[in-house]
């Protein structure tokens, strides 16, 4: 059943009937060719604005795959991608930078069948926000310890071992962090039912 | 002095024995554990042992919306709730590209630098309380009861406050709260003063405190420590100044640091902190606009893009951050919270070791740890 007051379709995003026509009137109106113009909104590939230049790489001068990241968007400055058995070696890049460790966590992926694990740096004097990301898969997550080169690693991946249950090699005390000390679940995997 | 070499020559046993200073310790505001290795009176190692608050927030986080998770960011840092909050809606707004009115973001700074205040004179009482002294923390609850009578008056809530909402603030201040607000600017500059002549300058603080549990500016940075602790150390670092959010690059106001890495530098911060934010008060109350306080067009459903956003905020502990991961649905896919007590705590061990018990005390009383906020 139709009523009055279903959405009418804008007729203002309609390209006109007839293209020609309309060109051919403009041009009648007046010699400048306006109406040129017009059909390039109806055409969603060509963009009007060139694409924005990408956002600056504070840690371009590191020969790691760091790329810029817009800050407004994001809240964060640069991130790369690493592959699980760079981290260790990314770590001490950072930390001669003079780098802080802001956080380790994890994030499920149980679809892809991986585990993310996301390293979050700042700097102590300058603005900047760096993340790294690795990924490991979900049924064996093992990956090296930081806490060598940043010793407050050491808390935030024994949380993240309670929560994900992925295993930092030679970590000197996995043992529970906030779950009991007993605990053998990790609530935070997507396949934990409370 | 009395040197532990000295002790040693008169006889005593060098075995140590394990000290358990809590879970239910005065000094340990809370419920928080620390197992301690003691050779005599001075500790081996101290291994905080933490999760006894421990409450899955981030669990949480992903079987609500992000409207229903709001109340939540106030309960985990509880005396610092207004930052906590700005930093989840914060995160939301960004993914959402909301612009928030100005007069709701003046608002937040004039609510958020009161309840900094409010925090930083619990921290000052209960503080002074573990060193023994009962009387401060008299003169700091009264303080702090004019700032709560004030936030309560337009949040409807004491410490809980969750008044800042996804796109502005609940609700407008009125008048009563402006006028009330000047008042207690006016009023708490000479209480400062007397807080200076009660306590700063008085001589058993200032030799409980001075030399007492440095924090190197590097052992800060190793750790991740922030807030009144890394300022304690020399390290301008503030996320007010050094990743500006809100409307916070519009005022003038200076980020207090001291050189002595002590326990009384770290004293001090908070205490310069205090007249720090009354200036930014001040300053907010001067230039708040007029205008809605909440944005337009905040949908009704949220659902935030596909992809992962943080926000960061400076809590009266340090930096407070969330990363919130979306897969574009109603419910977030995850929400991770970085408390600054959890870094703050975490160099404990190794600050500690070799002190004097009480001392030791005195440098965890100097880190103002929030225990819900470490365990969440």
């Amino acid at each position: 059943m139709t009523t009055p007051n279903e959405p009418q379709p804008k007729v203002d995003s309609l390209p006109p009937a007839n293209p020609a026509a309309a060109t051919a009137s403009a041009a009648a109106v007046s010699a400048k060719p306006v109406a040129v113009a017009s059909p390039q909104p109806t055409n969603p590939a060509q963009p009007l604005a060139p694409p924005a230049p990408p956002p600056p790489n504070p840690l371009a001068h590191l020969s790691l795959p760091f790329k810029g990241v817009d800050y407004k968007a994001k809240g964060y400055h640069c991130e790369a991608t690493v592959a699980p058995d760079q981290v260790v070696a990314v770590a001490e890049v950072l930390d001669k930078e003079g780098l802080s460790l802001d956080t380790i966590t994890g994030v499920d992926w149980m679809v892809e069948g991986q585990m993310e694990v996301v390293y979050d740096y700042f700097h102590p004097t300058k603005t900047l926000r760096v993340v790294v990301r690795t990924r490991i898969p979900r049924d064996n997550p093992e990956i090296a310890t930081i806490y060598k080169v940043f010793p407050g690693a050491n808390w935030h991946e024994r949380e993240t071992h309670d929560f994900f249950g992925i295993r930092f090699l030679g970590h000197p005390n996995l043992t529970p962090f906030l779950l009991p000390e007993d605990a053998t679940f990790h609530p935070l995997r997507k396949d934990y039912a409370a | 002095m009395i040197t532990k070499e000295a002790i040693m020559s008169n006889g005593a046993p060098s075995e140590t024995f394990t000290l358990n200073l809590g879970p239910q310790h005065p000094a340990t505001h809370g419920v928080l554990r620390v197992k301690m290795t003691m050779d005599g009176e001075y500790i081996v190692r101290a291994e905080p042992v933490c999760g006894y608050i421990h409450r899955m927030q981030e669990k949480m986080g992903e079987n609500r919306t992000y409207a229903q998770f709001l109340p939540n960011t106030s309960r985990i840092d509880y005396l610092s709730a207004m930052t906590y909050t700005h930093g989840f809606v914060g995160a939301v707004e960004r993914a959402l590209k909301l612009q928030v009115p100005p007069r709701a973001e003046y608002i937040r700074v004039i609510t958020s630098e009161m309840n900094r205040i409010s925090s930083h004179l619990v921290w000052w009482g209960a503080f002074l309380l573990d060193l023994g002294g009962f009387t401060p923390l008299l003169y700091a609850f009264d303080d702090r009861e004019k700032i709560l009578d004030l936030l309560e008056s337009i949040t409807g809530s004491r410490l809980t406050y969750s008044y800042f909402r996804i796109g502005g603030v609940y609700n407008d201040v009125d008048d009563q709260f402006l006028k009330g607000t000047r008042e207690f600017v006016a009023h708490m500059r000479p209480r400062l003063k007397m807080y200076r002549s009660l306590v700063t300058d008085n001589i058993i603080l200032r030799k409980r405190l001075i030399d007492i549990g440095p924090i190197s500016s590097e052992m800060c940075r190793k750790y991740g420590a922030t807030g009144p602790v890394i300022r304690g150390s020399g390290v301008p670092y503030d996320v007010r100044r050094v990743e500006p959010y809100s409307v916070y690059s519009e005022f003038d106001f200076v980020i207090p640091t001291f050189q002595e890495t002590d326990s009384m530098a770290r004293y001090l911060v908070r205490m310069e902190e205090i007249v720090q934010s009354l200036r930014i008060i001040e300053q907010a109350l001067d230039k708040l606009p007029a205008g809605p306080v909440m944005a337009e067009k905040v949908p009704r459903v949220l659902k935030l893009p596909a992809g992962d956003y943080c926000y960061a905020t400076e809590a009266a502990r340090g930096r407070f951050a969330v990363r919130i991961v979306s897969d574009g649905k109603e419910i977030p896919y995850r929400v991770k919270l970085r408390t600054p007590s959890l870094s703050n705590l975490s160099l404990f061990e190794e600050a500690s070791a070799g002190m004097l018990l009480p001392d030791a005390l005195a440098l965890m009383g100097s880190l103002d740890l929030v225990i819900p906020d470490i365990d969440r």
